[in-house]
């Protein structure tokens, strides 16, 4: 999947580290960052392709709305990436049916 | 079974309506529960980073958060003395009204499920009842869309969703940002991009200021807007941000991410002007924002009376306390027209105390800023033309991947003219958000060329059986607990 670099951070204390994995790959998110968040800043901006003409999709709304960012966190499948905080540990996986699921 | 949380007053949403209005009523004296689906108060429009890591905020990028201050002492003071529950990480998924009976005048049963299904979420409480007599519902809303070639690209996000990241997180989504659409709430988003580093290529308006000429009675009547737009302006200067009106993104560039953006000039009822095109490349976050659109499933539930509001959008009725055309069921904030933060906690403020059963004194302020919000919706309008803009492929359903052309071909051959008509046709609408995002165009499109949806249209998207995706498991749970 596309990989884009992400922004510089702003006025944000960005100590400490936490340890997440997406697709199997380690991560390193900050704390207090939603799922989304720890992807995009990771490079990764897709992690889910449609099930008819396999696009891909990553964050839109970023509320909570549009459901494009779903991912599995700890086994439980569609749970939006926008809304839900990294912990320490968390095993992310996406859903890009024909890459298999990395980005 | 189910744990049930009784009240006297039941608020949904922790935004600046619902904290307003839980603050009102716990004020006024009653015992009030307050259900969010975010993890910690403010809504979308007072997002911040997660107080377990920053518990001092400084409010950088955001309006009114003095206001947000006051409201959260008065609230957390509230908690502390017994008389706000709070329930934040809980949708509800379905709310119903207790019929009144003899001797009792009904109340309102709220169904709820965890936001997220994930355990190691600190604010996940597990699925709640909530009781109460009366309701105050105070949703809000998010950014109204439509759609454009290529604009299902990764990368392409709400204006809202750009500043929701950014007010969250506490960095940016990408480096190189295109924002457009049309109303003030592009200027505070690109401010805050620019503010935090990235670099905004433009800010394209579909309007013009000439637009708000016609309007300058109400605008004047609230001058904090205009010395707002006097910061946004100094912030574009600084960063040198170009503000080009009356231009549009005719297309989104890119194979799996978003490249770049083709735009081009439109006349006042949103035709484009041939020969005014012109690319953006090296593009890496495209944010679009066609001002708002109110989250109507809760109130649409009860049956209410609604109207279309001045922005083309399905809202609520409600009288001078707030109340709905369902007694003891209380809206405020956008489901009564969208008109901001101030609006919203003034209105709160209003329908917290009126729930409470306290007296509510008309409001210059609401009225004022209302007629500000009129104004600003006649002058940043959908163009009409928007439908040109699409390409028979373009995808306008981004659930279940219905294109502009499965849309009109429903229309014109198999006369669906309305949302409901066009979801049970071509599925747009019946996807994951169930019709949240392209719900507002699709109603568009079963109009017609050059027309607005009506009143029927965009309830009938706005009806959804489930206010929130739910577990087979509480359904079933429902069942036992109702026998």
């Amino acid at each position: 999947m596309s990989t884009h670099s992400s922004g510089e951070t702003w006025s944000v204390n960005t100590q400490g580290a936490v340890n997440v994995s997406f697709d199997g790959r380690p991560l390193v998110a900050v704390p207090g960052q939603n799922i989304g968040a720890a992807l995009v800043s990771n490079g990764i901006t897709a992690w889910r392709s449609t099930r008819k003409n396999a696009r891909p999709r990553g964050l839109f709304c970023g509320i909570g709305v549009c459901f494009d960012c779903l991912v599995t966190v700890d086994g439980e499948a569609n749970q939006r990436a926008c809304l839900v905080e990294v912990q320490e540990g968390m095993e992310i996986e996406g859903s890009c049916a024909d890459r298999g699921g990395r980005a | 079974m189910t744990p049930i949380v009784s009240a006297d007053v039941a608020v949904v949403g922790a935004g600046p309506a619902g904290l307003a209005a839980a603050v009102a009523a716990a004020e006024s004296g009653a015992a009030v529960v307050l259900v969010d689906a975010g993890a910690q108060p403010g809504g979308q429009f007072w997002r911040h980073r997660p107080e377990t890591v920053a518990p001092e905020q400084d409010g950088r990028g955001h309006h009114g958060w003095p206001t947000y201050l006051d409201l959260r002492a008065r609230f957390d003071a509230a908690r502390g003395r017994g008389r706000i529950t709070y329930l934040p990480g809980l949708q509800v998924w379905m709310a119903q009204q207790i019929h009144p009976v003899q001797g009792d005048d009904g109340g309102f049963t709220l169904r709820t499920t965890p936001t997220a299904a994930v355990a190691a979420l600190e604010a996940s409480v597990g699925s709640q009842t909530v009781v109460a007599r009366r309701l105050v519902l105070g949703p809000g809303g998010y950014d109204r869309q439509l759609p454009v070639p290529g604009w299902d690209l990764p990368g392409v996000m709400a204006a809202g969703g750009i500043q929701a990241f950014i007010k969250a997180n506490g960095i940016l989504p990408g480096q190189r940002f295109v924002i457009a659409g049309t109303g003030p709430f592009l200027l505070p988003v690109a401010a805050n991009i620019a503010e935090a580093g990235g670099k905004v290529l433009a800010v394209l308006e579909s309007s013009s200021p000439t637009a708000w000429l016609p309007h300058l009675r109400a605008a004047a009547g609230v001058p904090e807007k205009a010395l707002e737009g006097a910061e946004y302006a100094a912030v574009f200067a600084r960063h040198r941000v170009p503000y080009r009106t009356r231009t549009i993104v005719t297309e989104v560039l890119g194979t799996d991410h978003v490249s770049g953006v083709k735009t081009a000039k439109v006349d006042a009822g949103g035709r484009v002007r041939p020969g005014t095109e012109r690319v953006y490349e090296d593009v890496d976050v495209v944010g679009f924002g066609w001002g708002f659109t109110p989250q109507m499933e809760l109130p649409l539930s009860f049956g209410i009376q609604t109207r279309l509001d001045a922005d083309g959008s399905l809202v609520g009725v409600v009288d001078e306390r707030q109340q709905s055309s369902v007694p003891g069921l209380f809206l405020a904030g956008e489901v009564t027209g969208v008109g901001g933060a101030t609006l919203a906690v003034l209105e709160g403020l209003a329908a917290g105390t009126a729930a409470a059963g306290g007296t509510v004194s008309p409001e210059k302020t609401a009225a004022r800023h209302r007629r500000f919000a009129e104004a600003m919706h006649l002058a940043h309008p959908v163009p009409p033309a928007w439908q040109d803009w699409l390409a028979p492929e373009t995808i306008v359903c981004r659930c279940e991947e219905v294109t502009a052309r499965q849309l009109t071909d429903a229309r014109e051959s198999l006369g669906a003219r309305d949302a409901r008509t066009l979801k049970s046709f071509t599925r747009a609408g019946m996807g994951w958000c169930q019709g949240r995002v392209c719900g507002f165009a699709a109603a568009c499109l079963g109009a017609g060329p050059g027309s607005a949806p009506t009143v029927e249209s965009l309830s009938g998207s706005a009806k959804r059986p489930l206010a929130a995706p739910v577990g087979i498991g509480e359904l079933a749970a429902l069942e036992t607990s109702d026998n």
